[in-house]
């Protein structure tokens, strides 16, 4: 929060630079770093026929 | 001063029946009684006090559709005192009532692992090679959607127009942190341009501002008057603007800050500013710009991005804490306004940042990363097929539980919350008496349970959510043997004989 008021204070969007990160510095690099495993597992376990598992995901409307 | 935010979730799962030939409602029924043959739930669900039609703008919409109420198929009270049940083509399960956002939070990780449960049973069941599918998502990709509702105890003596006019300015913009996120669009509008993935499951289905249907013409606002409590004192808030979260932490920032913006409104401290001018296009319009940079126009005239009116209506929280008592909240308020705040921060500075949490920024990494990866064009339906089994329900398929998104419930205390009820609520009660005297129950429902006796039915009325906990009835309950005991303490004053039974 102190953050944002600092950032607001100070004039809105441009000074996002000026303002630390709310997350962790580093946060995003380590977080691309992860994904080319997450995309080895998702080869893994993706529908094997992802066409027809589309198409054949019909639903009912709710509510 | 605000009341309690008593709170809770409705989510209808998508189904899909593979190596069997039967109707979505028929599957929906096959995997609910899975769970509820077991002696751990109630199967009877007292339909009296259900008035889905009653518009809580006093006036009847002569457009509107009467809400159908199915009473036929499997129908279940647990013993954590949530509903289990199959609404339309869906299976749905209901939270209990919840005294604080990280509560309700529990309950619906609970559903999740009850709806997991269900489909391991269904299987042992279910023809070789044949099971049971269930997707925690909104949509089909195809023009259908199903809802995750949302429920907040709201005053009665807030007008609603008044609450509903400032609200829906948190329904357009919440979606920058609470949207599960979408491959492609749905019910598209001439001259609209398409885009390939946009932040939420649910925008492409709203086409009203206020109203009472949930299912045609769905409104931003919902105005079912159906407040399950003392009528007099008491509004229940039926929220249908909302996607189903896989991240817990959007689930808890869900319920967190809409509760806190309704408690806010209560205590007259909503900035007026914020209310938008045409929120019917605003929730489109944000949900198809994961840039976060489209504007809309706010009623005082000036143009702000979804982000902007988040970070003000965050700001706005915040002073209204300052006055706040410390339980707010269930006790969560500022937990929860410091995680809000440092998500918008992310969101600003940088929306891969926030992946870890948002559901839209974690999907649209795995579509963005599986396309480059493969060469993929936009319309591939492997991009399709990675959207929807990112809510597969299934541990082995479930594409969400692979996108490293940080937890906050210990599955320990969920695996206990799919047995126990919470003890802050009327759930304690409802669900302490399906657990100890499920012979004895002739139905039940959020606000009452109706035992059999030897002189006839008896309804014990549980009009005020925040009674029946366990610090009200807990040494009622222990120390009692049976339901004549209970009924005799609780007097004549607390129980209302019934008449017949309807029959449901």
């Amino acid at each position: 929060m102190q953050e944002r008021a600092k950032k607001h204070a100070s004039g809105g969007r441009e000074d996002e630079q000026v303002d630390a990160p709310a997350a962790p510095s580093g946060t995003s690099d380590r977080i691309k770093a992860e994904l080319d495993d997450i995309l080895d597992e998702i080869d893994g376990v993706l529908e094997e026929n992802a066409e027809e598992f589309v198409k054949n995901y019909v639903q009912k409307g709710g509510e | 001063m605000a009341i309690p935010k008593v709170c809770g979730i409705e989510t209808e799962y998508g189904i899909v029946a593979r190596g069997l030939d039967v109707t979505p409602t028929v599957a929906s029924s096959l995997l609910v009684n899975a769970f509820s043959d077991d002696g751990l739930s109630l199967r009877v669900w007292d339909f009296v006090g259900e008035t889905p039609h009653v518009d809580a703008r006093g006036e009847w919409d002569a457009r509107s559709e009467y809400p159908h109420v199915e009473s036929l198929m499997a129908n279940a009270v647990l013993t954590n005192g949530a509903r289990y049940y199959v609404d339309h083509a869906h299976p749905e399960v209901s939270t209990p009532e919840c005294a604080s956002p990280s509560g309700a939070l529990l309950y619906d990780r609970a559903g999740e692992l009850i709806i997991e449960e269900s489909m391991r049973r269904a299987a042992t069941r279910l023809p070789e090679g044949a099971e049971l599918v269930a997707y925690k998502n909104n949509s089909d990709g195809k023009g259908n959607s199903y809802g995750c509702h949302e429920n907040y105890l709201v005053a009665r003596d807030l007008p609603f127009g008044l609450l509903s006019r400032r609200i829906t300015a948190h329904f357009v913009t919440r979606q920058v942190f609470c949207g599960a996120g979408k491959v492609g669009v749905e019910q598209p509008r001439d001259g609209e341009p398409g885009v390939p993935f946009q932040l939420s499951q649910r925008a492409d289905f709203f086409e009203e501002e206020v109203g009472l249907e949930t299912t045609i013409r769905r409104p931003i606002v919902n105005t079912r008057d159906e407040p399950h409590a003392d009528p007099l004192r008491f509004r229940r808030l039926h929220v249908i603007a909302g996607d189903a979260n896989m991240s817990q932490t959007a689930t808890w920032l869900k319920l967190g800050t809409t509760a806190m913006v309704l408690s806010m409104i209560e205590d007259g401290g909503f900035p007026e500013s914020l209310v938008i001018s045409d929120p019917v296009s605003a929730v489109r319009q944000i949900s198809h710009d994961r840039t976060l940079r489209r504007t809309v126009r706010t009623a005082d005239g000036r143009d702000l991005t979804a982000l902007d009116i988040q970070h003000e209506l965050c700001d706005a929280v915040d002073r209204w804490l300052d006055a706040a008592p410390d339980d707010t909240v269930g006790g969560e308020g500022r937990a929860i306004h410091a995680e809000w705040s440092r998500i918008l921060g992310g969101l600003s500075d940088d929306p891969v940042s926030v992946a870890p949490w948002v559901d839209w920024v974690a999907k649209h990494r795995l579509v963005e990363g599986y396309a480059a990866r493969h060469s993929l064009a936009a319309h591939d339906p492997r991009l399709r097929a990675i959207d929807l089994q990112y809510h597969d329900m299934r541990p082995g398929r479930c594409l969400a539980r692979r996108a490293g998104l940080a937890t906050l419930v210990d599955d320990r205390d969920a695996m206990l919350a799919v047995e126990r009820p919470p003890e802050d609520t009327r759930a304690y009660f409802r669900g302490e008496c399906v657990r100890r005297f499920p012979d004895r129950i002739v139905s039940a429902n959020w606000d009452g349970i109706v035992f059999e006796t030897p002189d006839g039915l008896v309804r014990v009325p549980m009009m005020d959510p925040l009674k029946g906990t366990r610090e009200l009835t807990g040494d009622l309950l222990s120390s009692v043997s049976d339901v004549d005991q209970l009924l005799d303490a609780l007097g004549g004053g607390s129980t209302e004989r019934v008449d017949s039974d309807p029959g449901w």
